[in-house]
């Protein structure tokens, strides 16, 4: 169920489509040899390219162009020749007054994203461009618009920056959200880049529009910025979706707009209309000259390629014999080889999944697969009940060392099934009547009954019984065998 | 195609059209300025639209002028442990070169809106 599955939203579409700018994980700038990296004291990656200096000219980075090329084959793009071209603006944060971006030729054309559920989301396009600096508005409480001056520093200007357009293939703000934590996860897998929203390294801006359910034509739309986290990015699309709904219905229409993203107050607020929008006179960039990558350079950054958290979830879907749906969680926690080598080596695939997922969400630690294989085949071949194996399994991570010992040093004995059938014997005559319940009772009641029979033994052996046995002799006593 | 003395008549750069471009440009024209440009401007683009008589067809439109493609740079720092304090000089040259600055930083006057 979707944040947006709420009355006043039914009968209505929503329709998202994406611009994400990730910074490249480059040791310089896109058109110069200054420092690219966070944090650094202002104005200190600076030199006369990022200033904008008179006579200083633009020579493209290698690298920058190697990572757009991975995050193009990663998002099967058509990697393409390409061209720079000037975006004319006058705003301090850019001190050339334009900023060097691609216009009709960007070096990757259409691809495709395949979020964890299998859905395919279209790319329209993946260009290089370079960062702006980084503005503080200072007076009016850091609000822009009583803003008294602004600070500029220009240690981002001129980072190299992807911008991967989406198409509007997105319907919900989980969607979207999907959508950006799959991209950040395929930039990380590929060393393009750290993806951390909260540094500014990976931003989103957000197209968003309404439609009634059915209708094919697309809604006016409006574009969300300043969006700062994935949890900004689902609420921006709550709020901007149900306003533009309510627009309509109250007979109102939409203006096609910039509008800003408030966190504090949880709602989005116009920056500019179409009529102001930007007339940003493209032309090609005399200062560069076109990238033209050659077959082999491609094939050679494709060789390199790490496999894709996609790729992994097949993988280890394939071997689970599940939905690739399923096996999201393992490969978000980076644990899908694990899971592999510990099923390679007899693991039961479902008991490991079940692990990964409820117990090792801090990660493996000290775990190896040979130890979590031995374990999971303790706990499948009854020597461990599932909550024994839980506890082993922690020291495991914690400490490492075998299963085996682990489990002894817990004083985890296997209770034989004579010993089990005392306690069970015992707790029938203690309580004949539940006992009568379970016998004659219909499909719902047994399970409720042999559920208390179960907790009864558990307590009685604090925990060192096996739930699957005692549901065993409580059957083939009830069936009077 | 036949050069055709009206074909470059419709799109003819107008004086609204250089005013516009101006502003863009954050350029302050005279009324005198306007004139003057516009026919110049008209001019000089009557002169591309030579191309236009030219048979193309296949020609890939040409961003450059030279015959070059794909010259990078390696990505290695241009400043390294031994430039460090030279770099530090340059940087502070440059924030005392501003007309005003803060924090080692370039203070500047409170602009409207978001950037773009």
């Amino acid at each position: 169920m979707t944040s947006e599955t709420v009355s006043e939203m039914d009968g209505w579409e929503v329709v998202i489509g994406l611009e994400v700018h990730a910074e490249l994980a480059t040791a310089t700038k896109l058109f110069s040899g200054a420092r690219n990296e966070f944090g650094g004291e202002p104005n200190t990656n600076i030199d006369p390219v990022s200033l904008g200096l008179p006579g200083s000219l633009p020579v493209l980075n290698e690298k920058a162009v190697e990572l757009a090329i991975r995050v193009g084959l990663a998002l099967n793009c058509s990697v393409q020749e390409s061209e720079f071209a000037r975006k004319n603006y006058f705003y301090p944060d850019m001190p050339k007054d334009f900023q060097i971006s691609q216009f009709d030729q960007p070096i990757n054309g259409e691809g495709w994203l395949e979020l964890p559920d299998g859905r395919r989301i279209g790319i329209e396009r993946a260009h290089l461009e370079e960062d702006t600096g980084k503005s503080t508005h200072v007076g009016g409480g850091g609000r822009i618009h009583e803003a008294s001056y602004s600070l500029v520093d220009y240690n981002r200007a001129g980072v190299p920056l992807i911008e991967i357009v989406g198409k509007p293939d997105l319907r919900s703000g989980d969607d979207a959200r999907a959508y950006v934590s799959e991209l950040r996860s395929i930039l990380v897998a590929i060393g393009a880049s750290d993806g951390k929203m909260e540094e500014g390294s990976m931003r989103v801006d957000c197209n968003v529009s309404v439609r009634p359910v059915g209708e094919d034509e697309l809604g006016t739309r409006c574009e969300v910025k300043n969006i700062n986290s994935l949890r900004s990015l689902g609420r921006a699309v709550t709020y901007e979706s149900r306003r533009q709904v309510d627009l309509i219905t109250s007979g109102q229409k939409v203006d096609q707009q910039t509008r800003h993203w408030n966190e504090e107050d949880g709602r989005t607020h116009t920056l500019r209309s179409k009529e102001e929008a930007f007339d940003y006179r493209y032309f090609p960039e005399p200062d560069l000259v076109p990238v033209a990558p050659s077959a082999e350079w491609i094939d050679e950054i494709r060789a390199a390629m790490p496999l894709l958290p996609g790729e992994r979830r097949h993988r280890l879907a394939e071997e689970a014999g599940i939905q690739p749906a399923a096996a999201a969680l393992a490969v978000e926690r980076g644990l899908d080889g694990l899971a592999l080598a510990s099923m390679d080596l007899g693991a039961d695939p479902a008991r490991v999944l079940v692990h990964v997922e409820n117990n090792l969400a801090d990660g493996q630690g000290a775990l190896t697969a040979d130890a979590f294989a031995a374990l999971v085949s303790m706990e499948t071949g009854g020597d461990l009940t599932a909550t024994q194996a839980k506890t082993v399994l922690a020291d495991l991570v914690d400490s490492g060392g075998d299963p085996a010992a682990v489990a002894a040093t817990h004083g985890f004995e296997t209770m034989d099934t004579s010993e089990l059938e005392g306690f069970v014997d015992g707790l029938i005559a203690e309580h004949p009547d539940d006992w009568e319940a379970f016998v004659v009772g219909d499909e719902d009641e047994r399970r409720k009954k042999s559920g208390f029979f179960v907790g009864q033994v558990m307590k009685a052996t604090r925990g060192q019984a096996d739930g699957r046995v005692v549901n065993e002799i409580l059957e083939r006593l009830a069936a009077g065998t | 195609m036949e050069p055709d003395a009206d074909t470059s008549t419709p799109g003819r750069i107008t004086r609204d059209d250089v005013a516009y471009v101006a502003r863009l440009a954050r350029l302050n024209l005279t009324d005198f300025e306007l004139d003057g440009f516009t026919g110049q401007l008209a001019d000089v683009l009557d002169h591309a639209a030579d191309i236009e008589a030219l048979d193309l067809d296949g020609v890939a439109p040409t961003s450059h002028p030279l015959p070059l493609s794909n010259v990078f740079r390696a990505d290695v720092p241009t400043v390294g442990p031994a430039e460090e304090a030279n770099h530090r000089l340059f940087c502070d040259e440059v924030i005392a070169a501003a007309p005003a600055a803060e924090e080692s930083r370039f203070r500047v006057p409170p602009v409207l809106g978001e950037a773009p």
